[in-house]
């Protein structure tokens, strides 16, 4: 199908906003961790320093810099790729970061295959045949999962399949990973009790977004010109419902960056989220900046994304 | 007498509500429809004339279905058979066409893929053929663009062609019944001539039998053979076209053959002075840029209302005509020109005038549904105005609740219920009496008839000038349809593109001068067999003024 100049336009546009938005968000985790109460030279000194020391602290680490400066120079290191020095540890932010998000990206990326087909998959086949016993199935599924806190649904993962059942290691991390096999197992858990989560919202979200499509009167067409049940879904309803199920797989995706902190902690599994919880309480400014805004940037790709498909869907919106 | 094409034998069609009552819908209709010919089914709101329309589909809406009865197809029998065999009836023996095409046709399809669908479906014949034939129908059906208009997407044309593509879509499967659902009622008059004539060539042309759905008789007239006359779910009447127009036998058809009739408006007795009067009025929507908004709407009006008169406004959809009573009412400030009340100049913002100037003018809106807050009592409704511009309270503020429900001819109960809980003419008499609350001098009323059906607003007329003898009132009455213009107005005022093109007496309205005014009058459907035949527009007035 041949897409107009103005599609591209609309795209770009829709491109040019979010980078404006990276930088009002950069803008933004950059002085909500400076307002975060406390001083690091303090902090990092301990309770024994002397003024002296922590004023040479403060000086050496460029505190006393004004803060806007701070921030330009902050901003013109993301761009090049210097992340800054951790507090804590003095390592290069970047080299503490890369192993760590290589590792939320697997178990991510994992996720996002087993997912996104399955969930699609099932919230289109329940609003197909709404009402049937798949339906009811899937819909009393996906309800209890939603209601089940996902530390209770990795907790039972552990006690069911390592503790009773002994299959998989409850840890992730630290187990030795030389087989396929073992690398399956230690992905196992983490892998089905985020899959569990994200996978019920998308359901849902899916199966919504195709009924109220189901309901319009082209749809009630489609069925008097002799159309099957699936040719009306799938043809006609589906086309419509993309752009909403394209928001709601994005709003889902971008858990698993963001929210996993939970199954990782429980799991020991070493992504970014449980990295910025430990940065949070030894107060490493550079590394939280770094890991806030990785979580942003990639929501923002997520719905980027999202909003493209909207629009390239919508034959309205490209007008 | 050859063999019935449909033979539709004591159809009952049940529906379960919301709360799990079963209720009758239709209840033991039968009737025949032989090859070839047009029975119109013709009722008001609720008469269940779209319910079998759709169940000679066997398709049933969500929540009812058919309890009992035989509906014969040809050699099918659509009942008894199952889903899948239905579905292979659908669209190569009996066709759809719908009340909104804008509805009907996917967003997100172009327009030719959905058109040759059918042949897809049923694998009729390729896909080149069919779109050949596609386009032999959009000639037939007098569309313009034939051979390009089906690589466009809905959005991209107007109404009037996609009621005109629907019918090409329900044609191509050659079926031998079409169903029209109400296809012209959502059309301005011009449009509804073109998409009638088109309609009636091409069934003409062909041995296709048809089932015509409206509220409509005059419509109806046009097109069918043969009229049945439903009322809650059962046959009232059933006869051919001239018999049921000419000699009526079921009161109720004559009813409705009555509201027809334009009931000669007699002026009330004017005390003199000018209520309302409007000077160069221009307003418009969007960001205002120099003083100007972005889409200028009115275009230099001006009128003069008398005291104890009524106006009455007409023209097509976006003519301007809700425009011009918000900018009146200050619900959309006009930009320039003035607008005098009793002498004096009222501010073009609604926050600017005082209280008492809100109070003497009210309007009154088209869909008392939405008007109406849904979470609110009848009573509430009411009370709200009578607080606000009076400062009535407690029992005194209940007995003039009563009193308002009484002018408007309803019973006192009404007002502890909710508005869903009302019938849609009882709705708009709850809108019209809030309007009362305030004691206005002059009320707006844009389209309040538009959205009832004929008897129900025959009845709010007759109300309507009730209240104007018995509270002096001037109305200022906007609507699309002239003959209830001609029931109440003594001036009429013909709008086009914002502009007020010609301002006529109501009683002089057949000898406008202005071309679009004559040939916005001549439109109107005529309760008479041959008036489409006979009709003779100007086809290059027709394309100077159609928004094609």
């Amino acid at each position: 199908m041949l897409r107009s100049a103005t599609t591209w336009l609309l795209v770009g546009q829709r491109l040019g906003i979010a980078a404006i938005t990276l930088l009002i968000v950069s803008f933004a985790v950059f002085f909500a961790t400076e307002l975060l109460p406390g001083d690091v030279a303090e902090i990092l000194l301990g309770q024994a320093a002397t003024p002296e020391a922590v004023a040479g602290l403060r000086t050496a680490m460029g505190l006393d810099e004004p803060a806007i400066w701070r921030f330009l120079s902050w901003l013109r290191g993301l761009f090049t790729g210097d992340l800054g020095m951790s507090y804590v540890n003095n390592v290069q932010v970047s080299d503490m970061l890369a192993g760590r998000l290589a590792n939320s990206l697997r178990l991510a990326g994992i996720v996002t295959v087993i997912c996104v087909p399955v969930a699609l998959a099932l919230g289109i086949a329940s609003a197909m045949w709404r009402g049937s016993w798949l339906d009811r199935i899937v819909s009393v599924l996906t309800i209890s999962v939603i209601s089940v806190p996902e530390f209770m649904v990795a907790t039972l993962a552990v006690l069911i399949f390592a503790v009773w059942l002994g299959w998989l290691p409850a840890l992730s991390f630290g187990v030795e990973v030389d087989s396929l096999g073992a690398m399956l197992r230690a992905y196992a858990m983490p892998v089905i009790t985020l899959s569990f989560v994200v996978a019920a919202q998308m359901i849902r979200m899916t199966r919504a977004a195709v009924i109220e499509t189901v309901n319009t009167p082209y749809v009630e067409m489609a069925l008097l010109k002799g159309a099957s049940r699936r040719r009306m879904v799938l043809g006609h309803a589906l086309p419509n419902a993309l752009g909403p199920i394209a928001n709601a797989v994005a709003l889902s995706l971008s858990y698993l960056v963001g929210g996993v902190i939970i199954v990782e902690t429980v799991f020991n599994y070493p992504g970014v989220a449980k990295l910025m919880v430990d940065a949070v309480s030894t107060r490493d400014l550079p590394l939280i900046q770094s890991c806030a805004m990785i979580f942003c940037i990639s929501y923002l790709l997520l719905i980027t994304i999202a909003d493209v498909v909207a629009l390239l869907s919508n034959p309205r919106l490209r007008r | 007498m050859t063999e019935a094409l449909v033979s539709v034998r004591d159809l009952r069609i049940g529906a379960v509500t919301d709360s799990g009552r079963q209720v009758q819908i239709i209840g033991g209709v039968s009737f025949d429809i032989a090859p070839g010919e047009i029975v119109a089914l013709i009722g008001e709101s609720g008469s269940g004339k779209t319910t079998i329309a759709l169940s000679l589909m066997g398709h049933t809406r969500t929540g009812c279905a058919i309890t009992g009865g035989t509906i014969r197809l040809g050699r099918h029998d659509v009942t008894g058979m199952r889903e899948a065999r239905r579905a292979a009836l659908r669209g190569t023996e009996v066709s759809y066409v719908p009340q909104s095409a804008a509805a009907a046709f996917n967003p997100s399809k172009r327009i030719m893929d959905q058109v040759v669908e059918v042949t897809e479906i049923h694998r009729l014949m390729p896909r080149d053929q069919a779109e050949a034939k596609a386009r032999d129908l959009f000639r037939a059906l007098a569309l313009p663009n034939p051979d390009t208009i089906g690589a466009r997407y809905p959005h991209q044309v107007s109404g009037g062609q996609l009621q005109r593509l629907s019918a090409a879509m329900a044609l191509i499967g050659d079926p031998s019944l079409v169903i029209f659902d109400e296809p012209t009622t959502a059309l301005d008059v011009t449009t509804q001539i073109e998409v009638l004539r088109a309609f009636r060539a091409v069934m003409d042309k062909s041995a296709m039998a048809g089932v015509y759905v409206s509220h409509d008789l005059a419509v109806v007239a046009q097109i069918a053979d043969r009229i049945i006359v439903l009322k809650g779910g059962e046959i009232q009447e059933e006869g051919t076209t001239e018999q049921i127009l000419n000699a009526p036998t079921h009161p109720y058809t004559r009813q409705l053959l009555d509201a027809f009739e334009p009931v000669p408006h007699v002026p009330a007795a004017s005390p003199g002075g000018t209520i309302l009067e409007v000077r160069g009025l221009f307003a418009g929507y969007g960001a205002v840029r120099n003083g100007e908004p972005a889409a200028k709407i009115l275009d230099d009006v001006s009128f003069r209302l008398e005291r104890g008169r009524n106006l009455g406004v007409i023209g097509e959809s976006g003519s301007g005509k809700s425009t011009l009573a918000r900018a009146i009412a200050g619900i959309l400030p006009a930009y320039r020109g003035k607008v005098r009340f009793d002498g004096t100049d009222l501010h073009p913002d609604l926050a600017h005038r005082s209280k008492d100037q809100l109070r003497r003018a009210q309007i009154v809106f088209q869909l008392a549904d939405t008007a109406l807050n849904p979470a609110q009592s009848v009573g509430a409704i009411l009370a709200r105005p009578l607080t606000f511009y009076h400062g009535t309270k407690g029992a005194a503020r209940d007995r003039r609740v009563i009193e308002l429900l009484d002018m408007v001819h309803l019973p006192a109960a009404l007002r502890h219920r909710l508005p869903s809980e009302l019938s849609g003419g009882q709705k708009q008499r709850v809108n019209l009496a809030r309007a009362l609350a305030a004691e206005p001098e002059l009320i707006l009323c844009d389209e309040i008839t538009s959205a009832l059906d004929t008897v129900v607003a025959a009845a709010i007329l007759d109300l309507l000038k009730e209240l104007q003898r018995e509270l002096h009132l001037s109305y200022m009455f906007i609507s699309h349809d002239l003959s209830t213009v001609e029931a109440i107005c003594d001036e009429v005022l013909v709008m086009l593109k914002g502009k007020v093109v010609e301002a006529l007496p109501a009683t002089g309205m057949r000898d406008a001068t202005h071309p679009y005014s004559r040939l916005l009058i001549s439109s109107i459907p005529q309760l008479d067999t041959g008036w489409l035949k006979g009709l003779e527009q100007d086809p290059e007035l027709m394309a100077q003024f159609m928004r094609r």
